[in-house]
């Protein structure tokens, strides 16, 4: 009589093991496999970032836009216009007889629109309470950690002229 | 017999345990990571792009290497304790 061939192990038994040891390795290995491709994930974003940044190259050219006339606000007056285009307002303010600034009105912390304040002589974001200097953009108190983007302007007789971005994250 | 090959299994587990808190380091280092690479590029500083990709590479086959050491360990305790 020819012996009896050991059959395979039923499908259940291989998917579904009812031996503590074994039950406890495959949660073990199974734990290990989801940390592995969270992993995974991460390093797919860092790619991501990668390849971003390596499509970004230069950044287009902005328009020449005339933003006002000389002497059209007071000092300590300012004047809101949109640039580089239709959707984002731009704050202009005169800060002395001849110097102008302009930044991006767009909080960078959570995109508040920031007012300049002529009791402080900063630029205000009235959400949380950030300070951003007039002079260069850059934070002077609360949650914003980067400047505001100021807008580089141009005197083109008697007018102002607003010619590109700086501190977009962009350039 | 049965007394050696518990102690085998034990320090299976053992192994396993100590590449598992291993990989969870190498994961909390590599999200860090990758949120001062997203700050970083978000803020327009686009070269650190490239040494946060290849570090987190590197994080990453430590990981696969991990999991590997886990998956051929586990097999080995499976084929010596066929139940």
């Amino acid at each position: 009589m020819p012996s009896k061939q050991q059959a395979p192990p039923p499908l259940w038994r291989e998917e579904f093991s009812v031996f503590k040891n074994d039950e406890r390795y495959v949660n073990r290995r199974q734990l290990t496999k989801f940390l592995t491709l969270t992993s995974l994930a991460m390093f797919a974003g860092n790619i991501w970032i990668l390849i971003r940044s390596k499509l970004r190259g230069k950044a287009p050219e902005l328009p020449v836009v005339a933003v006002a006339k000389v002497g059209e606000i007071p000092v300590g007056g300012v004047k809101l216009f949109p640039y580089p285009h239709s959707g984002e307002q731009c704050i202009l303010v005169r800060v002395g007889e001849e110097a102008y600034a302009a930044y991006s009105q767009k909080c960078t912390h959570l995109s508040c629109a920031v007012f300049y304040s002529q009791e402080s002589g900063d630029l205000v974001c009235p959400c949380h309470e950030g300070h951003f200097s007039v002079r260069d953009g850059s934070v002077l108190q609360g949650p914003p950690t980067r400047p505001l983007p100021a807008v580089t302007l141009e005197r083109r007789g008697e007018q102002l002229v607003a010619i590109g971005m700086t501190n977009t994250g962009a350039d | 017999m049965r007394a050696s090959q518990f102690s085998k299994q034990s320090r299976g587990l053992t192994a396993i345990d100590g590449a598992m808190a291993l990989i969870v380091i190498l994961l909390m280092v590599q999200i860090w990571l990758l949120s001062a690479t997203l700050d970083g590029y978000l803020a327009g500083h686009s070269e650190v792009a490239l040494p946060g990709a290849l570090v987190s590479g590197v994080l990453f086959a430590a990981c696969a290497g991990l999991y590997l050491f886990v998956d051929r360990l586990e097999s080995r305790a499976k084929d010596e304790d066929p139940q």
